[in-house]
This record gives C-alpha cells, sequence and structure tokens, in this order.
C-alpha cells in the first residue's frame, strides 16, 4: 500500500515540478493531457474496475461541459459553481444511463449507450440557437476565472489542471483499494457468481457508473472552462472512443494507466502530425495492434513482469 | 401537390432506403448471428463499397452500365478480400472474443476512413447511374432507377435466402451458428466459414453501397448513417434473425422516408435512436422475439 501510494504521490509531484520547468508548448499539452486523463479515468472505472464496455461516454463528458458552459453564459452562474453543476451533469447523465442501459448487458450495454450517446449528440445539433450546434461557442476570457485565479492564463490552468489531476489519481486509488471497489471487481471477473454470493450486480454497477459519469463531467466542465470553448464535436463518436482507447494502451484496470494512455496517444499523435496527415491511421493501428500483441497495455504489461505490487 | 401523392412519394423513398438498409443490415445480422461479432466496421464496409464503384466507373470508359454492373462485381470482391484478411490476421487471432473484436473494428473502422481519405480525398463524388430512365406517374416523375435498386436488392435477398436454406455451404453456416464446437467435430472447417461469412457479410454491405451511390454520393464519411441504421435495424428484428432483420429494415426504412419527409429529419433521427434503444432494453430478444436464424 504505501509503495503504491509513494508511486502516485511521486508522479503527482514530477507533475507539480513539470509545471515550472516545461516550454510553453508542453506546458499547454500537459495541461490538457491531465485534464483527459481524469476522463480517461472516469471510463476506467466502468470499464477497467467494474467491466462495463460503454462507447457513451462523450455523452457524460458534454453533459459536464454543456452544463458548466450554458450554466456561465446563459444562467450567469459563478464559475466554481458552474465547474460543482458540470460534475453532478456528468453523474446524473450517468446515471440515468444506466438505469436503463444496465438492464441489459455485453454487447447490448455497449450498442444502447452508443445509441443514447448518438442521440445527445443530435439532440445537441438540434438545439443548436442554444448549444450554438456544430461551431459551439466560446466561453468569455472573464468568465474563465474562479475567484482570484485566471483559468485561462498558462501557469493557473496547469495547477488548476493538476489539483483536478490529482484528486481524480487519489481518489481512484482509494476506491480501488475499497471494499466497494474491489465488489466492482467481482462484477468483472464473475457477475453471476457475485450475485449468488448475495452482492446486486445492478447496484454495484450503478454506482460505478454514476462516478464513472462524475469524473466524465468534472473532465468536460474543466475542459470547458480552461479552453473556453464549448461544442458537439466533443459529444460525438469519437470522444467515446478516445478515453477507450487511453484506458486501453495505459492497461485497463490499473490506476495509473489512463494517464500513460492519454500521454502517450497524445504525443504518438502530436508525433506522427509532423510526418503524416494519417492521423486517423495512427488511432486505428494503436487500437488493433494493442487489441492483438498487448492487451493487458503498458502498465498491466509491466505489472505481470516486473511489479505485481502495482494497483 | 396533396396529401395523397405527397405520403405516395414518402412511402417510395422510404423503399429505397429499406432496400438499402435491408442489405446492409442483413450483412451485420449475418456476422453477429454466425460469429458472435459486432463489427463496428460495417459502416466503413459500405462506405469502401462505394468508393471503390467511384474509382471502377472512373477507370471503365463506354455507356455507364457497363461501368456499373463491373462496379457491382468489383466492390463487394474488393470489400470481400479486406473483411477476409481482417478475420484472418485479427478476428481469429482474438479467438472472436466479443469485447476485443469490438475494440479491433473500431480500430478497422479509423484504419478504412483514413485510406479512403487518403487515396480518395474529402470530397463527396457522384457516380452516374446506370440508365436514366424517369416513371411518369399522375403526380410526378420519378427515377426508373430507384425502381431497379428495390428489385436488386429484392433479388440479392431471396438469393442470400436460397443460399442459407437450399445450399450446403447455407447448412454449414447455420450449422457453426448453433454450436461451433460441434459442428467442428463433424468435420466442419469452421475457420473457413467464419471467414466466408464475414466476407458474405461486408460483400452485403458494399452491395448495398454499389446500388445507392448514383442517387447519394461517395464519401469517406458515409458509413457512420448506415452502421447506426443498421444496429436500429437488427435491434429490432433481434439480434442474429435474418426474417426479423429484413422485417424491421422494411419498417425503419418506410418510417424513416415519411418521417423525415413530414418532420425534421434531426428530431425524427432523436426519436428512432432513442426509441430503439429502449427496444433493447426492454426486450432484449428484439420486438419479434424470434431466435432462430
Amino acid at each position: 500500500m504505501t509503495r503504491a501510494l509513494g508511486l502516485h504521490l511521486a508522479v503527482i509531484a514530477a507533475l507539480l515540478v513539470a509545471g515550472f520547468v516545461l516550454p510553453a508548448y508542453h506546458h499547454t499539452n500537459v495541461a490538457r493531457i491531465m485534464v483527459m486523463a481524469v476522463f480517461a479515468m472516469g471510463y476506467n472505472i466502468a470499464y477497467g474496475t467494474t467491466g462495463l464496455l460503454s462507447l457513451g461516454h462523450a455523452l457524460f463528458f458534454a453533459a459536464g461541459m454543456y452544463a458548466t458552459g450554458l450554466g456561465i453564459s446563459l444562467l450567469a452562474v459563478p464559475t466554481g459553481p458552474a465547474l460543482a453543476l458540470g460534475v453532478v451533469a456528468g453523474a446524473a447523465m450517468a446515471c440515468a444511463v444506466g438505469l436503463l442501459a444496465l438492464r441489459t448487458g455485453g454487447v447490448s450495454f455497449m450498442i444502447v449507450t452508443l445509441m443514447f450517446a448518438q442521440a445527445g449528440y443530435l439532440t445537441l445539433l438540434y438545439f443548436g440557437p442554444v448549444t450554438g450546434g456544430d461551431e459551439g461557442f466560446v466561453l468569455d476570457r472573464a468568465t474563465r476565472a474562479v475567484g482570484p485565479l485566471d483559468l485561462s492564463a498558462d501557469m493557473p490552468r496547469y495547477f488548476a489542471a493538476l489539483a483536478l489531476f490529482a484528486v481524480a489519481l487519489l481518489g481512484h486509488l482509494a476506491l480501488t483499494r475499497s471494499a466497494f471497489g474491489r465488489s466492482m471487481v467481482a462484477m468483472r471477473e464473475n457477475e453471476e457468481r457475485s450475485r449468488m454470493l448475495g452482492y446486486n450486480p445492478f447496484a454495484v454497477e450503478l454506482a460505478a457508473l454514476t462516478l464513472s459519469g462524475a469524473y466524465a463531467g468534472a473532465a468536460g466542465a474543466a475542459f470547458a472552462v480552461m479552453f473556453g470553448y464549448v461544442g458537439a464535436s466533443f459529444a460525438g463518436v469519437q470522444y467515446s472512443i478516445l478515453p477507450l482507447l487511453y484506458v486501453l494502451v495505459g492497461g485497463a484496470g490499473t490506476i495509473l494507466g489512463p494517464f500513460i494512455g492519454a500521454l502517450v496517444m497524445f504525443y504518438l499523435i502530436d508525433l506522427s502530425s509532423l510526418v503524416t496527415t494519417a492521423t486517423l491511421f495512427v488511432t486505428g493501428a494503436a487500437l488493433l495492434l494493442i487489441v492483438v500483441f498487448a492487451p493487458r497495455g503498458i502498465l498491466g504489461a509491466i505489472r505481470e513482469r516486473w511489479a505485481p505490487w502495482l494497483p | 401537390m396533396d396529401f395523397g401523392p405527397f405520403l405516395l412519394l414518402a412511402l417510395m423513398e422510404g423503399c429505397v432506403t429499406a432496400a438499402v438498409l435491408a442489405l446492409t443490415a442483413v450483412g451485420l445480422s449475418l456476422v453477429f448471428g454466425v460469429m458472435r461479432v459486432v463489427n463496428v466496421a460495417h459502416g466503413e464496409f459500405f462506405m469502401l463499397g462505394a468508393v471503390v464503384a467511384w474509382f471502377v466507373t472512373q477507370a471503365i470508359p463506354g455507356p455507364p452500365w457497363v461501368a456499373f454492373l463491373v462496379a457491382l462485381a468489383v466492390a463487394p470482391s474488393v470489400v470481400g478480400v479486406v473483411a477476409v484478411a481482417t478475420d484472418r490476421l485479427v478476428l481469429k487471432r482474438l479467438n472472436y472474443d466479443p469485447e476485443a473484436t469490438i475494440v479491433a473494428t473500431i480500430g478497422l473502422l479509423y484504419i478504412l476512413q483514413q485510406a479512403a481519405l487518403t487515396l480518395f480525398g474529402p470530397d463527396a463524388r457522384p457516380v452516374p447511374a446506370p440508365f436514366s430512365w424517369r416513371i411518369q406517374l399522375p403526380w410526378f416523375g420519378w427515377s426508373g432507377y430507384k425502381l431497379f435498386v428495390i428489385v436488386a436488392a429484392v433479388a440479392v435477398l431471396l438469393a442470400v435466402r436460397a443460399l442459407m436454406t437450399q445450399t450446403k455451404a447455407g447448412l454449414v453456416m447455420r450449422a457453426t451458428q448453433m454450436d461451433r464446437d460441434t459442428a467442428r467435430a463433424f468435420g466442419i472447417d469452421t475457420d473457413r466459414v467464419y471467414a466466408g461469412v464475414f466476407a458474405l457479410g461486408a460483400g452485403l454491405a458494399a452491395v448495398a453501397a454499389v446500388l445507392i451511390v448514383p442517387i447519394s454520393q461517395a464519401h469517406y464519411l458515409m458509413g457512420a448513417d448506415p452502421l447506426l441504421l443498421s444496429f436500429s435495424v437488427v435491434i429490432i428484428g433481434g439480434l442474429g434473425s435474418l426474417r426479423g432483420t429484413v422485417v424491421a429494415a422494411v419498417l425503419i426504412g418506410l418510417s424513416d422516408g415519411v418521417i423525415s419527409v413530414f418532420f425534421s429529419p434531426t428530431l425524427a433521427k432523436i426519436i428512432a435512436t432513442l426509441l430503439v434503444a429502449l427496444v433493447l432494453v426492454f426486450r432484449p430478444q428484439g420486438l419479434f422475439g424470434t431466435k432462430s436464424p
């Protein structure tokens, strides 16, 4: 336990130091990666820990993003409460979807979540006059501050992203170590057997999905305020696939996996865009190679070979 | 135009949608039924068929119907070869694990999209119809080619039905669907069956695309709609049930035609998507409740 906690605190400390030394370009990138890693951690709670293969997480991300964005721009909610609203919106959306989708299982769960997310995306387009439709809307710079912290400026944005990331990471670690986290793993490993042992799979999975939605909503809300843009493209199916990709690359079910996956894939696509415009190919090839040759992902492989204590 | 003829036009347009959708969805349903694989890249096979059809019609001089007939043969073959390669190189290695194959076909989706974007470009391109013949009804004129699409789709569907029920290949496929291990114990080469079924499913999507591409243009992102619509169809018809799939395709195609003529297409899509998701939630076996193929 102490070794694991130490490792995660060390990662947070390293990112803290990096906040002072990184050049401007990578500074912004890493801030963005940390927010996306929170999204991926949320996905990991559903897929990696509980075994729910969802293709609808963009809906939860967008729920957080739009609740915060529209709250600020339309209802003039102060930025701090608007961010909290985003978290609640993500969790509520996930809970609502879960109440219906969790009646199914396996492949049907994937299709149902995909279709709900598609309906959400189309709804954003349909209410274009309010949501800005495809083009989205830009948040006014003056509204992107929490108290004295101006989140549109580089330094505060980085450390706000880091704070969110740290809370999410340690929360994820604590969750996995808790009795509830273990019951989530039990659902992934064998739902029937857990039911026989007296667990209620529906309740555990619904709670896991809601928590997962809260993470996604928090990431969406933070993304809206930190980068000042809200758009329907964030509700599209590619934003459901991204966290899946990050989690698979980093290692499903590992705590640091989502962050490592986000970091690796972001820079892989960033670097490959220097030599080719075929970035879709990089994403597709990464998915295929991971699932065929390294189904446990980077951290999963490390855990298997060298560090069995890795959470 | 009066309401009556207007409704007739909507129904006729709906029949075209239904015909193409039935072909595409039967491909998806067949693959799911026999292999238990949800092919997320099925829409990209559709797109690939349309793109190949464009290349063929560009390459072949002479009257458009010659190029069209060649495309009708070449596109499903090319797509079938891609499908067999996918099955051999990827799906088989994953041992057809349901979740892993979903992830793998998502990867394939991106790769095929990128290939089309690189080789074909970002523009939508038209393919000439093989013939231009208009049916003149008392109220409006209608493209005779659309009628041909419906007839051709019905013919292909009947051929698929005959293949599944009358031939040895169909028997072998149905045996593999019922029990893979027993089929293997009786000497059936299930690896070949899987490759063949995957190619057949992809080829059906390609045929549907070749038929529709003279009406709607070829574009590298055109696969998303057929995929979601096919999902809707196989859900309502019952996953893996061919008869249910065709009935559901007609139902969805007709209602799609009627609703998008009379209401906002986006709103229609939202409602349809939600309804379909709810069908899967409350009646997982599909509306028709048929479990046999």
